[in-house]
């Protein structure tokens, strides 16, 4: 083998540690995020874990089972601003979704 | 190109712009299959986006309580009912199997045919007993008079949305299944091993195919996650 492919192998493949490491930590968050559930957490609380396990998770995911952590700027950064637009859709329909059950409550049970 | 040229370019934002300003090749090193399979599964983000989304506009706007998942989705285990049981098993499952598929890639990379071979084939197991376990939900779901239009649990959009969302998902998994199944066939051929060429492609085959492969999976494995989270647990 020489220099080069080495190398090329070198910076394709990664320890297989890693992948076990990687493999368990989401094992651990998804058994988490389950006894959020099992213990019956409630209001802020319950809501602020399902979403911090969630996006330890799917940031643990695309970093290392996707390789971004690897991969060069031009393609990590094409990836990820766009799903940016997602936070804007998310906060439009919430506005929304208010509004609706605003005047769904006036109409239904007060009346308009 | 190979990486002995890569690694002498600028690393970080520095190099992303020069390697969009480089008048070329903007993803470096990156084989075109795999740029393609991300733009998709941006593009497929966005279709789930938009299910979870409408889903959440669904639930808030509702004036009629929302149904318990948690005790919609229980098992019974010996007369106890055990919440979200069969949902935490799928997550469980569905994480081994992108573990397995990770850890392909890795062999396909080292050009370690069996390995490889057997990962993909034991992903795709782990993928069909997914789709397994939602089917058995799917019909317990509709046994109980869970239907498009109305359920007895509480609020009507509970079963559009878990229809729609979950079994957009599920077909993303029986694909990927169906796929895992042609590419673990490919690789204990050898076809990755003697750069035989695929079908519809003129290119010879290699194992950065795994690779691509493996961005789907655990992209199925990712919608899961968030499936999971707003879905299940919310």
């Amino acid at each position: 083998m020489d220099e080069i492919q080495k190398k090329e192998q070198a910076s394709s493949t990664h320890k297989i540690g890693i992948y076990l490491w990687i493999w368990g930590l989401l094992f651990v968050l998804s058994f988490f995020s389950y006894l959020v559930d099992w213990f019956q957490f409630q209001g802020l609380l319950r809501h602020s874990l399902i979403l911090i396990f969630m996006f330890l998770k799917a940031g643990l995911i695309m970093a290392f089972f996707m390789h971004l952590y690897w991969e060069r700027y031009a393609l990590v950064n094409i990836l990820l601003w766009p799903m940016t637009a997602i936070v804007g859709f998310i906060v439009l329909m919430a506005a929304e979704a208010k509004y609706t059950v605003f005047t769904r409550l006036l109409y239904f049970f007060i009346g308009g | 190109m190979s990486n002995n040229s890569l690694n002498n370019l600028p690393e970080g934002f520095k190099g992303m712009s020069h390697d969009m300003g480089s008048d070329q090749t903007a993803f470096k090193g990156v084989q075109w299959g795999k740029v393609m399979m991300w733009i998709f599964l941006l593009s497929d983000t966005f279709i789930f986006s938009c299910f979870l989304i409408s889903y959440m506009k669904g639930r808030t706007s509702t004036v009629v309580d929302w149904p318990n998942t948690s005790e919609v989705f229980s098992l019974h285990v010996g007369g106890v009912p055990v919440p979200l049981l069969l949902i935490a098993i799928m997550t469980f499952v569905l994480i081994t199997s992108s573990g397995t598929m990770a850890l392909a890639v890795k062999y396909g990379y080292e050009k370690n045919r069996k390995m490889c071979g057997w990962l993909i084939l034991a992903t795709a197991i782990g993928g069909l007993t997914f789709v397994g376990m939602q089917i058995f939900e799917w019909s317990k779901l509709i046994h109980e008079g869970v239907r498009p239009w109305e359920n007895p649990f509480g609020a009507k959009q509970f079963g559009s949305f878990f229809f729609m969302i979950t079994g957009f998902h599920g077909t993303h998994v029986s694909i990927g299944v169906i796929f895992l199944f042609i590419y673990a066939r490919k690789v204990f051929r050898g076809d990755f091993d003697n750069g035989k060429r695929g079908f519809f492609t003129t290119m010879k085959s290699d194992y950065v195919a795994i690779e691509i492969l493996g961005l789907y999976w655990h992209f199925v494995d990712l919608v899961w996650v968030f499936i999971f989270a707003f879905f299940y647990l919310w």
